[in-house]
């Protein structure tokens, strides 16, 4: 690698900080090298511009402890260069965010998206486009159409590999179907980390090797290691995940050995998981990285016993491109850059096809769409560790509507955001609770299991072994408070567990409402019907109050704005 | 193309599996009740048989960070030491931490691929006896109730 390179990269000399504050809406970004990979990630079904808040809250623990991607607000501005209140700032952090939005705009958007894709494949000729999975899941047209809408739209903007995660959440033989059939020479579905429950048969490509500038480059899949833990395990009940090191090299070392001179990793581990994984496996040079929707301008750079390989993750909801450019010279990759370009609506036309398709496909349900729910009075996001305004929404909706005491929601991290004043449509509750298993339940909890469900799920976040982490956030509580205490370990992080105030009691049962429950069989009202009816009702949604812990041990975390 | 065995063999896997051990010699050896009844992993393994055993990187144990089922988890255990007559596993925290115990004849290759149920997130332990010394080696793996990702 250029020092040089690697330097720009890490932000450390000034001419990163030159380069980086250029003015973006031209979009020209000078190529580099022979081989370019543009890279998008957890897209979550946005066919259209958006607003998406990112987290003011990202807290790492242990080894991840104040460091990429643990970084937010201004602490994420200092570490890699970026003027406040500029629309990098905007962009890459929740400062000032309502303000920000009135000014720079919408983000993403396919037919946005498509016009930028197309920019750097003309200055890039050769250049594969890769989607890093979360791309069937999270709008209300994705659902109603089996995620059809996406297969054909990733088609049209010319994705050539991809891997998976929320698309298994609508079954096997649907993600079978579509790689079978619609992918058919066109779009390879990769993942070296699923087999078959019975064998250990593969079930998809490991890996794919195709000749960018007459140089065989090859790109792994990790899909998502625990889908059938955080999501259904029903929905792929033949198949079996997880990790997968040992497949991991072997994988690596069978392309190199087919004559790959690039190995790319296309990973849905999570940003945490790939930085563990980049210092253990060898050989693969760069990982680009998804799942934990972190946007990270620079890539990190992680050694391992023969090389180092660089790690990065191109946050989410189409709001982002990476492009990896690499200088690739005697079989071996020289020198790179790398640059994670916000989409920013207002600065790019729409593609045209692009945009005749989106029309195409949300035709049939313009009306259900666009029916105006209630108006809210303030911003409504969801992203952040603990939870998210909108998320406060449907607890305090699923409270009031199943007369509980108090409602858990998960902590996913797609859903968009709104501002003030806006309309709140179907099309944006959809947004937030768009999944194949929406029912919701209300169960007699003690107060005992709900701290072993609080500690189990905060400990999917906060274990010090990444590979432990499953990269959601924390389930949301409604009405429930409690300490968090982050230095401590698995089932001593949580106490003053209190309900309205009042101690919580080990053996008392509460009525506790939630939804997206991942057992089978699991009868409900869908979460949006329940939270449509709550908002008809009420018409103005004032600013919502936050619950969140009160969390010990974090004095001084770059994760926490 | 990706060929996968499940609708080929589905008939006759039970023969292949059957296969890898023989059943005479596990019948032949009896039933220690003692070890299988213990509460504790320390008293499980002196009552095995493997007491004291010492730490070897010569048992490959390969088992999921994250148990996808708590009562399926996947353990494969390969021991790479010389003279291997027989292989344990526990679960340090079931109530009765001897899962298995298996014995090779002569020659047979020391391998093992089973599924055991786990009552919570404990190391899997793997006891191998060679000649007159043993060995062990152990792994943490997670059992979670899951939901909440991504």
């Amino acid at each position: 690698m250029h020092l040089l390179a690697m330097a720009t990269a890490a932000g450390l000399v000034p001419g990163s900080r030159t380069a980086f504050s250029a003015p973006l809406n031209d979009y020209e970004l000078p190529p580099y090298g022979n081989v370019s990979l543009l890279h998008f990630t957890d897209c979550h079904a946005q066919l259209m511009p958006i607003y998406f808040r990112e987290p003011s809250v990202n807290i790492g623990v242990g080894g991840s402890l104040s460091k990429p991607p643990h970084l937010v607000g201004k602490h994420f501005l200092k570490a890699y260069g970026i003027s406040p209140g500029t629309k990098e700032a905007y962009a890459f952090t929740c400062l000032d965010f309502e303000h920000a939005a009135k000014i720079y705009g919408k983000v993403g958007g396919f037919a946005h998206l498509s016009t930028l894709v197309k920019k750097m494949r003309a200055s890039r000729p050769g250049a594969l486009l890769l989607d890093g999975g979360d791309s069937w899941q999270g709008s209300a047209t994705s659902l109603w159409t089996n995620g059809q809408d996406m297969v054909d739209a990733c088609k049209l903007l010319g994705v050539d590999v991809m891997t998976g995660h929320w698309e298994f959440t609508y079954g096997a033989e649907r993600v079978k179907e579509v790689v079978d059939k619609d992918f058919k020479g066109k779009i390879d579905f990769l993942a070296q980390n699923v087999q078959t429950a019975d064998f250990g048969d593969p079930v998809f490509k490991h890996y794919a090797i195709r000749e960018i500038n007459g140089i065989p480059v090859a790109i792994i899949g990790q899909a998502f290691p625990y889908t059938p833990i955080a999501n259904p395990r029903y929905m792929t009940p033949d198949w079996t995940f997880g990790i997968q090191e040992d497949n991991m090299q072997q994988t690596v070392n069978e392309a190199r050995a087919k004559g790959a001179a690039v190995i790319v990793l296309l990973s849905h581990n999570g940003m945490d998981v790939d930085l563990k994984m980049a210092g253990r496996i060898t050989g693969i040079d760069a990982i680009l990285g998804g799942h934990t929707h972190d946007g990270v301008p620079a890539p990190v750079v992680v050694k391992n016993a023969k090389g180092q390989t660089l790690v990065t993750n191109a946050g989410s909801n189409g709001k982002f491109l990476g492009v990896l450019d690499l200088d690739v010279k005697g079989g071996k990759v020289a020198g790179y850059r790398y640059k994670l370009l916000p989409v920013f609506s207002n600065l790019l036309d729409p593609d045209p096809e692009m945009e005749e398709l989106i029309k195409k496909v949300r035709k049939p349900f313009e009306g259900k769409l666009a029916e105006k729910l209630a108006v809210t009075e303030g911003l409504l996001y969801r992203r952040g560790n603990f939870n998210g305004t909108f998320d406060q929404l449907i607890l305090d909706a699923l409270i009031e509507m199943k007369g509980a005491d108090a409602a858990f929601s998960p902590g996913f991290r797609w859903g968009t955001s709104l501002l003030p004043g806006e309309a709140i449509t179907m099309e944006h509750l959809m947004d937030q609770t768009a999944i194949t298993y929406p029912q919701t339940t209300t169960t007699a909890m003690t107060g005992e299991t709900i701290k072993a469900i609080l500690e189990d799920v905060l400990d999917n976040l906060f274990n010090p072994d990444p590979y432990k982490q499953q990269g959601g956030d924390m389930v949301r509580v409604g009405r429930i408070t409690y300490t968090c205490d982050l230095t401590q370990g698995y089932g001593k992080r949580i106490d003053n567990l209190a309900l309205n105030g009042k101690r919580m009691e080990a053996g008392k049962k509460y009525k506790i409402a939630g939804w997206a429950p991942v057992a089978q069989g699991a009868k409900g009202e869908p979460v949006w019907e329940v939270v449509a009816s709550y908002l008809r009702e009420k018409q103005v949604i004032s600013p919502r109050k936050l619950n969140e812990p009160k969390l010990i041990g974090v004095e001084g975390n770059l994760g926490i704005a | 193309m990706i060929l996968q065995r499940r609708p080929f063999l589905k008939g006759i896997a039970a023969a292949f599996l059957v296969g890898l051990l023989r059943p005479v010699e596990l019948l032949a050896a009896t039933w220690n009740k003692t070890a299988f009844s213990a509460k504790t992993v320390m008293d499980a393994m002196m009552d095995a048989g493997y007491g004291g055993a010492a730490d070897s990187t010569d048992i490959v144990l390969k088992v999921p960070d994250i148990a996808e089922d708590g009562s399926i988890v996947p353990v494969e255990v390969t021991s790479n030491i010389p003279g291997t007559v027989s292989m344990a596993i526990f679960a340090e925290k079931n109530p009765n931490p001897l899962v298995a115990d298996f014995f090779f004849s002569d020659g047979a290759e020391p391998y093992v691929a089973t599924h055991i149920k786990m009552a919570k997130t404990s190391t899997v332990r793997v006891a191998v006896k060679a000649g007159d010394k043993v060995y062990t080696t152990g792994k943490e793996i997670k059992v979670t109730i899951g939901g909440c990702g991504g």
